[in-house]
This record gives C-alpha cells, sequence and structure tokens, in this order.
C-alpha cells in the first residue's frame, strides 16, 4: 500500500467540477465555459476540506519556486504540470514612487518579468495547457491582444503543442514579433479585440481546439489567483490593505479577490478586508462607466486607446469586477493616453521599472486615486505591473527625449554635457514654476 | 425574409443539431418568436423571464452587437446573417 503511494504520480485532485457561477448548475470538469442552461460562466469548484488538511504555508514553501507551489489550488490533476518558472516575481517595495504620491507603504507586484514571455499571462497560459494536455488537446489557441499570443506560442513550444493564436491587425510591432518567433500559425484578424474574439468562439465551436480563453477559460482564469498568493506569502503571510490593478475582461481582478479569500478560507492567512480598485484607459472604460454611473451591467464599447492589451470593450467579467470593486469598498477609475504615458515614465524613473501600457494605465489611475484621497497613505496598497514595456515601444516614442549624439573626443562630451545639465536644471525651474 | 442564424453549440439540442438556421422575421423581436416556433424552448434559453436576450448572450447582427444597433427592435432584412454568442470569453 505504500509503495502504490509512492509511485502514484497523481495526487488526488482538489476539485471535482465546474460550476455555474450565475445558477450554481454543475458540470463535468471538461473544456467546456459555459452554463448550458443560462450561459453564464463557469468555474471551478475545490474541496476546501481536503485543501485546508494538507497544505500549510510549509508545504507551500518547501514546493516549486514557481506558480505550481500552490498546486492544490489550481486545476490540474497531475504531479508534473507544465513549469517554465512561470510566477513568483518579485514584490518591491516601491518607497520612491510612494514618495512621490504621498503613500508610506506601497509594493509594486512586477510581472514585467514573469517568465517565460514577460506578462502575468504566463500564468494562465500555463494552468490552461496543462489542463489543456489532460484533457487530451494536441493543439491550442487564444483570442489575444498580444501579451497572451506571446504567452501561449511560447509555453506551447516548450510543451510540444500544435498551435494557431489569432490578434487584431493592429498590434504593437514587438507583441506580433513576440509570436512570431515561436513559430505559431498567426492569425491576424482586420477588426478590433472583440471581433476577434467572436471569431474565436465560432472557431471553437467547429475545430475541436484548445482554446485557452474560450473552452479552457475556467482552468485558465484560475491561474490568476496565483497573483493573490503571491503577494500574501511575500507580505509574510498577511494581506495587503488596498490592491490597484488593471481591468481588461476583468478576469485577472476577480481572481486575486478569490485567491485571497481562499487563502482566508483555508487559514493560511488572517481574515482582512482587502480593497479592490480597477484602472481602465479612458478610450475603453466601459467597467469604469459602469461605476461610475452605480450601473450593475456593463454597456460595450468600441476601444480606441493606446493601452491595447486593456481594449476589451465587451468584457466578459465586467459585472464581477464591479461587485468586486463595490462590495470591498474600492473604486474603478479611467485615465487618458497622456496620463497613461506620463505614468510609464513616472514608474521607470522612481523605481527603475518599464512597464507596457496596461502598467502605465494602473499607475496612473493609482496617481489619481490617491491625488482624490480615495487611497488612504497608510493603506499598504499593492500595484499590480503585469506587462513588460520593451513590447509597446511605439507608445512611448517620441515622449522619452533622445540620446546625446558626440564624437568620440573629451571636449564633445564635456560641452553635450553643459547642455543635458542646462536642459535639466530648465526642466526643473518649469516644475518649480 | 429568410434570414440566416448562427445559432451555439449548446442550443443545438434545439435546432437537431443545426448550427445555422434559416428564419423570417422583420426585427430581432419577432426573430426569437419565429425561432421558439421551429424550435420549440428554445427562446426560455435565450431569454430570461422578462424576455429579453440573456446578459451572458451577444446577438449580432451582420457581426454588429445589437447593443450598438437598436437592440430587439433592430431591424433585419434579407439576406442579412444573425449570429448568437456566448458572452463569457476572451481576455
Amino acid at each position: 500500500m505504500t509503495q502504490a503511494i509512492a509511485t502514484q504520480t497523481k495526487t488526488a485532485a482538489t476539485f471535482k467540477s465546474l460550476k455555474c457561477k450565475e445558477c450554481g448548475s454543475e458540470y463535468e470538469p471538461k473544456a467546456t465555459h459555459v452554463c448550458e442552461l443560462c450561459f453564464g460562466p463557469l468555474e471551478v469548484a475545490y474541496d476546501y476540506d481536503t485543501i485546508r488538511r494538507t497544505v500549510t504555508r510549509e508545504t507551500i514553501q518547501a514546493g516549486p519556486n514557481s506558480i505550481w507551489r500552490y498546486r492544490a489550488f489550481l486545476p490540474v490533476e497531475t504531479d508534473n504540470p507544465i513549469d517554465v518558472g512561470t510566477g513568483m516575481t518579485p514584490l518591491v517595495r516601491a518607497n520612491r514612487l510612494a514618495r512621490r504620491l504621498g503613500l508610506k507603504k506601497l509594493y509594486i507586484k512586477n510581472d514585467a518579468v514573469n517568465m517565460p514571455t514577460l506578462s502575468f499571462k504566463d500564468r494562465v497560459v500555463s494552468v490552461a495547457l496543462t489542463r489543456a494536455k489532460e484533457l487530451g488537446f494536441s493543439t491550442v489557441s487564444c483570442a489575444s491582444t498580444g501579451n497572451l499570443a506571446n504567452s501561449t506560442a511560447a509555453i506551447a513550444a516548450h510543451a510540444g503543442l500544435e498551435c494557431c493564436v489569432f490578434i487584431p491587425a493592429d498590434l504593437e510591432a514587438g507583441k506580433i514579433l513576440g509570436t512570431l518567433i515561436y513559430g505559431p500559425t498567426v492569425m491576424a484578424v482586420q477588426g478590433n479585440y472583440d471581433q476577434v474574439n467572436r471569431l474565436c468562439c465560432e472557431v471553437a465551436n467547429t475545430h475541436g481546439w484548445g482554446f485557452v480563453n474560450i473552452n479552457l477559460r475556467p482552468y485558465y482564469s484560475e491561474g490568476s489567483k496565483t497573483l493573490g498568493y503571491e503577494v500574501a506569502e511575500q507580505l509574510g503571510w498577511e494581506l495587503p490593505d488596498h490592491i490597484v490593478a488593471p481591468l481588461a475582461s476583468g478576469s485577472l481582478f476577480t481572481k486575486i479577490y478569490k485567491g485571497f479569500r481562499e487563502f482566508i478560507e483555508v487559514g493560511l492567512v488572517p481574515e482582512k478586508d482587502v480593497r479592490f480598485s480597477g484602472a481602465q484607459a479612458e478610450g475603453c472604460s466601459p467597467i469604469a462607466q459602469a461605476f461610475r454611473e452605480g450601473r450593475d451591467f456593463v454597456k460595450p464599447v468600441k476601444p480606441s486607446t493606446i493601452a491595447k492589451s486593456l481594449a476589451i470593450g465587451n468584457p466578459a467579467d465586467g459585472i464581477y469586477a464591479l461587485e468586486v470593486a463595490r462590495k470591498t469598498g474600492g473604486n474603478i477609475e479611467s485615465v487618458t493616453d497622456a496620463e497613461i504615458v506620463e505614468a510609464i515614465k513616472l514608474l521607470a524613473e522612481t523605481e527603475g521599472i518599464f512597464t507596457e501600457t496596461a502598467g502605465g494605465t494602473t499607475v496612473a489611475v493609482l496617481k489619481k486615486l490617491v491625488e482624490a484621497g480615495k487611497i488612504d497613505p497608510d493603506e499598504t496598497t499593492v500595484v499590480y505591473i503585469t506587462g513588460n514595456g520593451l513590447k509597446t515601444q511605439e507608445a512611448i516614442q517620441g515622449y522619452i527625449g533622445e540620446p546625446l549624439t558626440i564624437e568620440p573626443k573629451l571636449e564633445s562630451f564635456e560641452r553635450a554635457l553643459e547642455r543635458a545639465q542646462t536642459l535639466d536644471r530648465l526642466e526643473w525651474q518649469q516644475v518649480l514654476v | 425574409m429568410p434570414v440566416k442564424v448562427l445559432v451555439p453549440t449548446a442550443l443545438q439540442k434545439f435546432t437537431n443539431d443545426r448550427a445555422t438556421l434559416e428564419c423570417s422575421a422583420n426585427n430581432i423581436g419577432e426573430l426569437l418568436d419565429s425561432l421558439e416556433q421551429s424550435c420549440p424552448g428554445i427562446k426560455g434559453r435565450l431569454c430570461d423571464e422578462k424576455g429579453e436576450p440573456r446578459r451572458f448572450l451577444n446577438f449580432y447582427v451582420n457581426s454588429e452587437d445589437i447593443r450598438f444597433l437598436d437592440g430587439t427592435q433592430t431591424s433585419l432584412q434579407d439576406g442579412d446573417e444573425v449570429s448568437i454568442v456566448p458572452a463569457v470569453a476572451g481576455g
């Protein structure tokens, strides 16, 4: 008996079914994502008693240095998930940015350096593709605003899965190149993300592929919970007071919330109310508009913003994100493209972190909320930076200055330095005025 | 006037497993009634208790979301394509 246990490659799965978030109908944990009765989203249901009995802070700390240290909270059966070092990204104490904004305890969860493709999407894809293999898929796919395509293509390559991704044709060059390199089939759709998404829903019905954010979505989205677990663990098994995260579909936001609640539920952290605030770009802010107007439904919009990774006009989890922000005493705000660019620079100049437009949106909203008195300076606040600035270079082109080109002579250097310092002084004077 | 309707997998048990149907209607509201006549029971799944399309379903007329048009009053022309797609996807 002992031997049989020792040679098992699967420990008992901690999840048993998918459950409709709206009407509670239960389904077998297959590749399906909507309730057949009411079309509500399906979510993985876990056996928390088993998790509470078997998981401790110590067992987690003894696990791999990746999201898979939280395997008991993730919807896979195997003991050998696809582990490409995803997760356990730095939680940085951001003192300089905090001082600039007037906060006392600010942290940045830095998924700009998540592995392997430099965005939080590696978390959800690692989970989705592990589950895709368990469910027998040989081809995986996704509808992406860029980061997801990078991640799906890279991790599919690692796992030896066929891959076909769909993106809007007007994406940033870095995101297209960062997908093509892994050798998938890339469909650049002449339309916006919502049109790509709709097309993929139709393809998912007919081709028998595993679409990470369609028919595998219940598993995929659970990967975002690890952004909650890691912050709790990195804060010394405590929850923060307030988090600020970007909102595209709203899934990430609601799953960080779920992650915190699960850690409380199984006794890994003490009970605490965490405020949840969400960030959108003004050019695509259906959830922020609904929040502002006190609506409990989200009216779709047609996106027009430089924050392309957040440009989802018809957000699947919008209503749930609204609910989380409202019940936790948080806010949902939007910022202009100009504010996004300024915030990308602010984060880089104060903390040495170069984020993409989504991160700029989040930092800009953080700033706006602090200025409006909606974040208490004494709150321990965590800001989620979900992507890397090298992928969206177009957004800041023309706003960051130029290198000083000089001759290879000391005199030329001295002259240029003098000029640069004069310009700096002028800039300071302008700030003072 | 004939309009082509694309039906999601979850509802194909009402349509004898057909993914596309043809039906006659002047607007989306009439289309829902017409579908109910040819596929009894389907309207109850497409609409909530108030008879409004369920919030987790998107209706498109020739690729345009009816929420950008006139909702259930959106008029239909001969040869239009109406696509019914579950909303929960993506992101």
